[in-house]
């Protein structure tokens, strides 16, 4: 067991450092490729009011003259062990884990997305309760009535809920629900408390996204329970369980669904972990200030520094999302240690 | 999320022509595979139905100049006339008329109808095109890593391990945030259409690629297999003549699988104002427009309720596909 951890942790750094070398090569040789100098890519950092002398002098600070590996160098160990900032009057330190620095606002990155964590979190998390109660209900009740009025009429709207994208069935609930029109329920779109300074505003700003986005998932989880729990139920451990004489529940609850759980949770850490990387659809359709929102304002303004900041972590909770499954795995499933 | 992880356990093979007990096997017509799923593909109500409405769309994408020249409404002209200029809403607030199926947008006035119409060539042009390429390169690197194994195999499986860590949504917006409007000799619409074409198609493929890993490996062992083999047969002709020709119910499965995945894809890169640019029509782009005008809500019903139709279909169609080419998955 020991060692499979070992080697499971040894894989997400392997991973986490050949996601940022793509990162990075999306930024910096993808535009190459596409054509872009030293001297285009320094005048994204210091506006396109700067003359040429200022942007030679930009691109020499920054560093764009040194071979491609040097600059990314440069970049792994800002985030290793931080690194300064030279931007004209003075210099600033940029303290470890240094994903950059915008030229917008002469702030570092990793402080402000710090700051946008705990809005994706509350978005993220509540939301998966919602989808995973909803979705696993949904599809076991399903599959055990296969066919009923239930089951039909379940899978239907299983089946439009994924064909809907979020930020349709977002804006409508907001046409419905926030705008006042036309119902006059009121729920503040576009705000978010902290759960600390007031549980309830902060319940209140985000019961329309939590719901809307938890539709989307539960609709695929009840489709992937009801598809996997139909499979076990067929097993022939399923009718040993029924012939030993265990109560129907049991059979049902901790054989069955215990079976088909298992691939579901793989998928549930992968869309957490995405999900915790930015609901980009979610916030951006709610206006809530989150990661996925912070991503696509840092885009349109073409704060670079930003943006790769924001993949990079996102990236960060894919991998760890991967990492925590992996090891729940083997807890659940001996075979894995061993393979 | 709803990536397709079931794998569907039976690969079309030369399968035994089917006898019944009892009735002497000449009064019997062999029937191929193709003609047993077509079969209980006709049965399947709504998946025929799903099939007819994506013939439809296509039709719909494929004719949009001579639709719209029906109507005499280019996606792109404004219609001031028909704007109250005090509220920017249409005059009669919505537009809609027998000229103006759909009505007009707020504002400028363009025509939704045409507009709807030629969104849908934006949509399936690069949803069929990303998913092409993702079958190409998903297939093809799943049946290397699975024909040959050992050191090919573990390299190919651990970079789409890599790939499905990424983040695809943030990356797919940053990659076609950051490329300039003129890049790789292209340019306006072009260049977005490959580029969103590139992006998704590049970032799906290991979904593919590991169904198709899964279904190599099982075939490989197969005696038709080790019969070529032990004919002489080459690698490359066991793989294209041997293995691939069994592949394909699988491939055609998550590829219209794939495509109501990539619609949504596009349509929320265009939303997002990663997409291909305005004033070109997107269905992405129109809803992202309907924002503004939340008062006006006719003008989101149909940029939404286009996606949502076109995955719906596809999705009816691919469900229906499945279980007709692969009973057992059902």
């Amino acid at each position: 067991m020991v060692t499979y951890i070992i080697r499971r942790l040894i894989w997400a750094a392997a991973m986490l450092t050949i996601v940022s070398i793509v990162t990075f090569a999306i930024f910096f040789l993808v535009p190459r490729l596409a054509g872009a100098t030293p001297e285009s890519l320094a005048t994204r950092y210091v506006g396109r009011t700067a003359n040429a002398e200022q942007v030679k002098i930009a691109a020499e600070k920054l560093g764009f003259y040194d071979p491609l590996v040097v600059q990314y160098g440069r970049f792994a160990k800002g985030i290793v062990a931080g690194s300064e900032y030279d931007y004209g009057p003075g210099v600033e330190q940029c303290p470890a884990p240094c994903f950059g620095y915008s030229f917008l606002t002469r702030l570092p990155v990793w402080p402000d997305l710090l700051d946008r964590v705990p809005v994706t979190m509350s978005l993220a998390l509540g939301a998966a309760v919602i989808w995973v109660l909803a979705g696993v209900a949904t599809g076991v009740v399903s599959a055990l009535r296969r066919g009923s009025f239930f089951d039909r009429a379940a899978m239907t709207v299983a089946l439009g809920g994924v064909s809907l994208p979020i930020f349709f069935t977002g804006m409508a609930s907001l046409v419905v629900f926030s705008y006042g029109y036309p119902f006059e329920i009121t729920a503040p779109g576009g705000s978010f408390t902290p759960f600390f300074e007031n549980p309830v505003d902060w319940a209140y700003s985000l019961i329309l996204p939590w719901i809307t986005l938890a539709f989307l998932y539960a609709a695929g989880y009840a489709r992937l329970t009801r598809a996997g729990m139909l499979e076990t139920m067929n097993e022939d451990y399923i009718r040993t369980a029924r012939a030993k004489g265990l109560a129907e529940r049991t059979v049902v609850l901790k054989h069955g669904l215990r079976g088909a759980l298992t691939p579901i949770l793989t998928i549930f850490g992968l869309d957490v972990g995405l999900l915790l990387g930015g609901a980009v659809l979610t916030e951006s359709t709610y206006s809530l200030p989150g990661m996925g929102k912070y991503a696509i304002d840092a885009i349109n303004s073409q704060d670079l520094p930003k943006v790769m900041g924001v993949v990079l972590f996102a990236a960060f909770f894919v991998v760890v999302a991967n990492l925590i499954v992996d090891l729940l795995y083997a807890v659940v499933d001996p075979r894995v240690r061993l393979s | 999320m709803t990536a397709p992880l079931d794998v569907p356990a039976t690969p079309t093979d030369p399968a035994p022509v089917p006898t019944v007990a009892g009735v002497s096997a000449t009064a019997i017509q062999g029937r191929s595979l193709g003609q047993i799923a077509w079969m209980r593909l006709k049965r399947d109500k709504i998946a025929i139905a799903g099939g007819l409405v994506v013939i439809f769309l296509i039709l719909v994408a494929v004719f949009a100049p001579l639709i719209v020249g029906l109507f005499g409404h280019d996606p792109i002209q404004f219609n001031s006339d028909l704007i109250d200029s005090s509220t920017m809403a249409p005059k009669d607030g919505t537009g809609i008329s027998a000229e103006h199926l759909f009505g007009v947008e707020p504002v400028n006035g363009r025509d939704i109808f045409s507009r709807i119409v030629y969104g849908a060539r934006i949509s399936l042009l690069i949803a069929f095109l990303a998913t092409l390429l993702s079958v190409v390169i998903g297939t093809l690197l799943g049946v290397t890593a699975a024909y040959f194994g050992g050191l090919v195999d573990s390299i190919i499986s651990k970079t789409m391990d890599v790939f499905l860590a990424f983040p695809i949504l943030v990356f797919a917006m940053a990659l076609a945030g950051i490329i300039p409007d003129d890049a790789f000799g292209l340019t306006g619409d072009t260049l977005r259409v490959a580029l969103l074409v590139f992006v998704i198609g590049f970032f799906n493929w290991p979904y593919i690629g590991r169904i198709i890993r899964g279904q190599t490996l099982s075939l490989r062992e197969r005696e038709f297999v080790d019969a070529a083999r032990s004919l002489g047969a080459r690698g490359s002709y066991v793989i294209f003549r041997e293995i691939l020709p069994n592949l394909v119910a699988p491939i055609l499965i998550y590829a219209t699988l794939l495509i109501p995945t990539n619609v949504v894809f596009e349509a929320s890169l265009s939303f997002l104002g990663v997409g291909v640019r305005p004033p070109t029509p997107t269905w992405g782009g129109m809803l992202s427009d309907a924002v503004r005008f939340y008062t006006m809500p006719y003008f989101m019903l149909f940029p939404g309720m286009a996606i949502f139709i076109t995955v719906l279909a596809f999705n009816l169609f691919g469900d229906g596909l499945r279980d007709a080419l692969d009973p057992k998955a059902r």
